[in-house]
């Protein structure tokens, strides 16, 4: 507990969790104190994230647990998916999400590429529902509920450059201990929840991702909304001018030469 | 509704519809997306947003492509045209926006894009687009309504303004049939390689610009029947014309694509996901255009139909494996629609061919009696 708290007040503010693979021994306390601090059903055993389950710890096999949760990107998709900016990535770390915007396109969901959101399905006023890294206790002060229980201290909270300094001493103090990397470093152009592994990551079942943000990808193409509404609209007229301008010199030859002409202009 | 073949039977059908539709609406609306649907944590985008969004906007593309040819390009043969079109669009359009009342989780804040910016957001650009777009082909229908009402004035004032609004619904369509696409380019990791393309919004408009005509060219048969009017060869076979030059862009810019990137041998592993490619390539875009190399040789209306209603087939299996089959494998699970899913996307499109059929009948979507441009049909009773 007094090393988290060392770590978690260097800045009180930008918060991130660092998860230990190597430490955490499976109890499934985080799960458990994450059901009771948003008082939902359960005992935190479950395998699936769910509207009422915001982290779940796998069983991988050789005593390895992963725990599964939003990873509270920097550049989240969801956030730049959400046409109203429901979600959104608080100068505090967590990427939040305001139910009173939102209007249930689910878009957040399809962009995710941890496929974190869940939705309220048997509700008639649905909401999103996933991990805000307990927005509400950090705000008086206090660490994520994961975060405070977790007795091994395999998860642990802090700000993200402080655990990214962390997570590479550990890697730096047992390289043996270690895979050299730390996940969410860079992936998707990082993350605010830090893994730390005894083996490579696909082999627990974590996405292999590039470095780019994804909202990238789709920006690459909102970019260019400007440029054809603007030369577009511009090539339209244009269009527009010269074919009926050729009409009218047609109808006006037409007419000197005294002869009913038809006036079809246009392509052959 | 008398003078369909069978009376009745239709109309039976889509009361019949919109009874159960009523049922299933008021279930989704007390209970939640999740009591008459299919739709799941791992599957949140379904049979509504697929076909009933995704193929609703893109099988009404025709609107913009016809009113720019006549109105922008000045081809004038294709006027009688013009106004059955953005009918079409314009119903298409309304039937879209209602889909999406059904299908958000909180309809009630539908208009909230309007007034809560996200301009990095897609489905922001294309909340806007859509309801720019709807207003424009509202005020190119008002026309319709006008001219039927004797409104001469609000006619004078409506056509002084065709030509803004055709460009204006031209960039709008532009923008927003292609950002249909630039939704999944968010998805790399998700989409299989065989749908996911960085020129995923360039795919979506050269097919929906495609698909729009032989939406025409089946809608044409469909209303020559409602109304007794057909059109003339000549205008069906420009627009045949038309069809064939843009599926094949079409075609050569997905082929191109997919050998660009280096998943043209996926299409031909044993898996489902190349199954579904070769149907709806093989399907809905080769073979279309093959047929129609043979109707505008022989000039054969039925082949010319047969290869139209293909690429309609093709398009809306395009759409579907974009928003569902091709995301199944990554998301691990199977979806299938639910029934109340299929009752709701049946009763939207029978909506759509009613009100199709009440236009046509109670407004000047077709110029009355003989024209020149149109064969008077014996009336079938």
């Amino acid at each position: 507990m007094t090393a988290q708290v060392a770590i978690a007040t260097t800045k009180p503010a930008a918060r991130a969790l660092l998860i230990d693979i190597t430490r955490c021994i499976g109890c499934r306390a985080c799960a458990s104190a994450c059901k009771e601090t948003h008082g939902f059903p359960g005992d935190g055993s479950e395998t699936e994230l769910s509207a009422v389950t915001y982290t779940v710890v796998l069983d991988k096999g050789q005593d390895r647990y992963v725990r599964r949760m939003c990873m509270h990107c920097q550049d989240p998709s969801c956030a730049s998916a959400c046409p109203v900016g429901a979600l959104h990535k608080s100068i505090l770390g967590p990427v939040t999400y305001d139910a009173a915007k939102c209007l249930g396109c689910r878009y957040c969901m399809v962009a995710c590429p941890f496929s974190v959101p869940k939705y309220e399905w048997r509700s008639a006023t649905p909401m999103v529902r996933k991990c805000d890294m307990c927005t509400e206790r950090v705000q008086k002060g206090e660490l994520p509920a994961c975060a405070e229980v977790c007795p091994v201290e395999a998860t642990v909270a802090g700000t993200r450059d402080g655990l990214l300094a962390e997570a590479h001493r550990r890697i730096a103090e047992s390289p043996g201990q270690y895979h050299p990397v730390v996940y969410g470093e860079y992936e998707v152009g990082g993350t605010s929840v830090l893994f730390l592994s005894p083996v490579p990551f696909e082999e627990l079942g974590f996405k292999v991702l590039g470095r780019e943000p994804l909202p990238s990808l789709t920006w690459a193409a909102l970019e260019r909304v400007p440029g054809i509404v603007t030369i577009g609209g511009a090539g339209l007229f244009a269009i527009w001018w010269i074919t009926h301008r050729r009409e009218e010199v047609a109808q006006a030859k037409a007419s000197t030469r005294g002869a009913g002409g038809s006036g079809g202009g246009g392509q052959p | 509704m008398t003078r369909f073949r069978r009376p009745g039977f239709w109309a039976g059908l889509l009361y019949l519809l919109l009874l159960v539709g009523a049922g299933i609406l008021v279930v989704r609306y007390t209970r939640g997306l999740g009591a008459v649907t299919h739709l799941s944590d791992a599957f949140p985008w379904g049979l509504w947003v697929g076909f009933d969004v995704l193929c609703g906007v893109g099988l009404a593309a025709g609107g913009f492509a016809i009113t720019s040819a006549v109105y922008l390009f000045n081809i004038k043969r294709l006027e009688p045209i013009v106004r059955p079109t953005i009918l079409t669009a314009f119903l298409g359009y309304v039937l879209v926006v209602v889909a999406l009342l059904f299908d958000l989780g909180r309809p009630w804040n539908i208009w909230h894009p309007l007034v809560m910016w996200n301009p990095r957001s897609v489905m922001f650009e294309v909340s806007w687009c859509v309801t720019l777009y709807l207003t424009v082909l509202f005020l190119e229908f008002a026309g319709m309504v006008f001219e039927r009402l004797r409104w001469k004035r609000a006619l004078v004032a409506q056509k002084a303004t065709v030509v803004p609004l055709v460009i204006a619904g031209a960039i709008l369509s532009t923008l927003h049939q292609s950002s249909l696409g630039s939704f999944y380019l968010i998805v790399p990791t998700k989409l299989h390689p065989l749908w996911y393309t960085p020129l995923l919004p360039l795919m979506f408009f050269l097919s929906a610009f495609a698909v729009g005509f032989a939406v025409v060219i089946v809608e044409s048969r469909l209303s020559a029947r409602a109304t007794g009017h057909r059109l003339e060869m000549p205008i069906l076979m420009e627009v045949a014309r038309a069809l064939l030059a843009a599926l094949s862009v079409y075609a050569v810019a997905r082929v191109y694509d997919l050998a660009d990137r280096g998943v043209l041998a996926e299409a031909f592993r044993a898996t489902p996901e190349a199954g579904l490619f070769q149907l709806e390539f093989a399907l809905g875009v080769a073979l279309p255009i093959a047929l129609l190399l043979h109707a505008r040789v022989r000039h054969n209306t039925r082949v010319l139909y047969g290869a139209s209603l293909l690429a309609i087939l093709g398009f809306v299996a395009n759409r579907l494996n974009v928003s569902i089959t091709g995301l199944e494998r990554s998301a691990g699970v199977s979806y299938v629609p639910a029934w109340p899913e299929f009752v709701i996307t049946l009763m939207l499109v029978g909506v759509g061919f009613g009100l199709f059929r009440l236009a046509v009948t109670y407004l000047p979507v077709y110029p009355p009696g003989p024209s020149p441009v149109f064969l008077e049909v014996p009336a079938k009773t």
